[in-house]
């Protein structure tokens, strides 16, 4: 419950950013660096460059759920008919399983590492390196739910039926992944969002002056002294999107498991 | 036993090849002629196509790939565009800095996570247990680089216990060295013992709910005795399988971690090359660390299968 008020409230900030930031995020203001919270005009405060904290935040927030959701799509794209075919069809699963070796042998920071000397950084090279770090874990999570539906009896009075594979797997068991994968999406998204920061605030994602709470951290580490609230803002606001996604995915694994509710009780 | 070993290590030599030929695709992309970076922009197509036989370049993929494959099992690294020193060398100079904080950070997370898991447990539905909770969710949706920018803020500058940055080396200076890690690895750890913490205590119940753990306290043994020999043995298995998949995020977040602290381990080179797009050192970064974490995980797997009989046994 506190996770699905929270997550709201977190996509609604990301959603009504342009309508609730008073400035443009980009904006400097040199005549007032440094202000403190509460300051008339900066809720917040401001930075270095005068630009209005709050702002930076509530953009901020928008690009870390962008990121998280290019992310997760891309782990939904790839991932899930790979699983579907791995647990389907035996010979494709080793195949498969060897790809996902390869995948999980590089760390998520080397993949963006890799994208970032070949094509620069950027938010989509982020959320593409974060998207592809995710999908050997999709995969296995859609492979395993392929197995154990494909031994049900729906699957397999259709079988007898002469259906062919294919439809097998798109009208019997790929709606019946929609849970395992929901419940993973909330897995991904923090995660993603952990991501971005952290490339971000190594220079390895969102570039300045784009508004991200990776960048502000980076920023803010050099005059953490001074004014520290300009740290502590943007890692609040991370936790703020991972706590959310955390509860709210909990409950939803308890609620789409109740023998895991009945364990914990 | 047999069996699973030489499965498991047959799987772990097709990764190495197909991360092998990945990366040396990867390579091929990045951006640049080589035979025009050492000639320069002016050199006529005759000196580019020298150079380029010269380097290889004008043979078959494949044989570019053999190539390619040959100098790294020599230990052949290259050199830095930038500086000019072996690759090997900067390896050997960085390398150790990051090994020493990620096994300090290991240590920490294991201490820490399995001692909060088991407090979680035996205090169920009391004050430790939401303590033990909160901590855990603190860890899994708090980014590690912020606590240690508060850290270096609160811990380091404002109460002045640890130094905020700088690295002494451990190996000749052990006391100093560790001294100088331990706010590092306690940052670096906590992300791990909050994952840790959640396992145990999950595998913990598990185990102290089933039969011959009733059985062993009909017997009448001690409440130590049994949480020793039970409990936490049975976590163990938990405790590594968890560290290994884990490792690419402690990977991962070492480089974020000297970043903050500015200590001079792999995670700097590796930024470091990025940043001044030194093809080489990337080149051995990412195949340094995609090597080792495929040998790393392999070993897990061999511990895994030691410590639980069950894998070995049921392989097949």
């Amino acid at each position: 419950m506190a996770g699905g008020i929270l997550l709201a409230l977190v996509v609604l900030v990301a959603l009504l950013a342009p309508l609730l930031a008073p400035y443009d995020p980009a904006q400097v203001h040199f005549a007032t660096p440094f202000q403190k919270p509460g300051t008339v005009g900066f809720l917040l405060g401001t930075d270095d460059l005068g630009r209005d904290i709050f702002s930076r935040l509530v953009f901020g927030i928008r690009s870390s759920l962008e990121v998280g959701v290019l992310a997760v799509l891309l782990s939904v794209v790839i991932g899930t008919p790979l699983g579907l075919l791995a647990g389907y069809w035996r010979w494709l699963d080793a195949i498969i399983s060897r790809l996902n070796d390869v995948t999980l042998a590089f760390p998520f920071l080397i993949i963006a590492v890799g994208l970032v000397a070949i094509s620069g950084p950027s938010l989509g090279n982020a959320a593409v390196a974060i998207g592809i770090a995710h999908i050997p874990a999709m995969i296995r999570i859609i492979r395993g739910e392929t197995l154990r539906i494909k031994e049900s009896d729906f699957v397999i009075g259709a079988r007898t039926m002469d259906a062919s594979g294919g439809r097998i797997i798109f009208q019997h068991i790929l709606p019946n992944t929609a849970s395992a994968l929901i419940v993973q999406a909330t897995v991904i998204m923090p995660a993603a969002v952990i991501g971005e920061a952290v490339l971000s605030f190594l220079g390895l994602g969102i570039q300045p002056p784009a508004p991200s709470l990776g960048i502000m951290l980076s920023d803010a580490q050099q005059y953490l002294f001074r004014s520290p609230t300009a740290a502590i803002v943007p890692g609040l606001g991370i936790a703020a999107i991972c706590l959310a996604f955390n509860l709210f995915g909990d409950a939803l694994r308890d609620a789409m498991d109740p023998a895991a509710t009945s364990r914990k009780k | 036993m047999i069996r699973y070993l030489s499965t498991r290590l047959w799987h772990s030599a097709i990764t190495l090849v197909l991360a092998s030929v990945v990366i040396f695709i990867g390579i091929r992309q990045l951006p640049g002629d080589p035979a025009i970076a050492m000639a320069g922009e002016e050199a006529s197509p005759e000196q580019l196509d020298a150079i380029r036989s010269k380097l290889g370049l004008d043979q078959p993929l494949p044989v570019q790939y053999f190539a390619f494959v040959g100098r790294l099992l020599q230990g052949d690294l290259g050199k830095s565009t930038r500086t000019g020193t072996p690759v090997t060398d900067l390896l050997a100079g960085t390398l150790p800095v990051t090994l020493w904080l990620a096994a300090y950070a290991i240590v920490v997370a294991v201490v820490a996570g399995v001692l909060l898991g088991v407090v979680a447990e035996r205090y169920r539905g009391r004050w430790p247990e939401w303590l033990s909770n909160g901590f855990a969710l603190i860890g899994l949706s708090v980014p590690s680089f912020w606590l240690g920018l508060l850290a270096i803020l609160y811990l380091a500058v404002n109460l002045g216990w640890f130094p905020a940055s700088g690295y002494v080396d451990v190996g000749t200076n052990p006391v100093r060295g560790l001294y100088y890690l331990t706010l590092p690895a306690l940052i670096l750890g906590t992300g791990l013992a909050a994952v840790i913490l959640r396992q145990t205590r999950a595998s913990m119940i598990e185990t102290m709910s089933t039969d011959y753990v009733r059985t062993a306290r009909a017997k009448g043994l001690g409440g130590g005795r049994i949480l020793f020999r039970y409990g936490l043995r049975n976590s163990l298995i938990v405790v590594v399988t968890i560290v290994g998949l884990q490792l690419g995020g402690l990977i991962s977040g070492a480089v974020v971690t000297e970043r903050i602290f500015a200590l001079p381990g792999f995670g700097k080179l590796t930024l470091d090359s990025v940043f001044t797009r030194d093809y080489p050192v990337i080149q051995a970064v990412v195949l340094v660390i995609t090597v080792g974490y495929i040998l790393i995980n392999l070993a897990v797997d061999i511990l895994y299968s030691v410590i639980n009989p069950r894998i070995r046994v049921g392989s097949n």
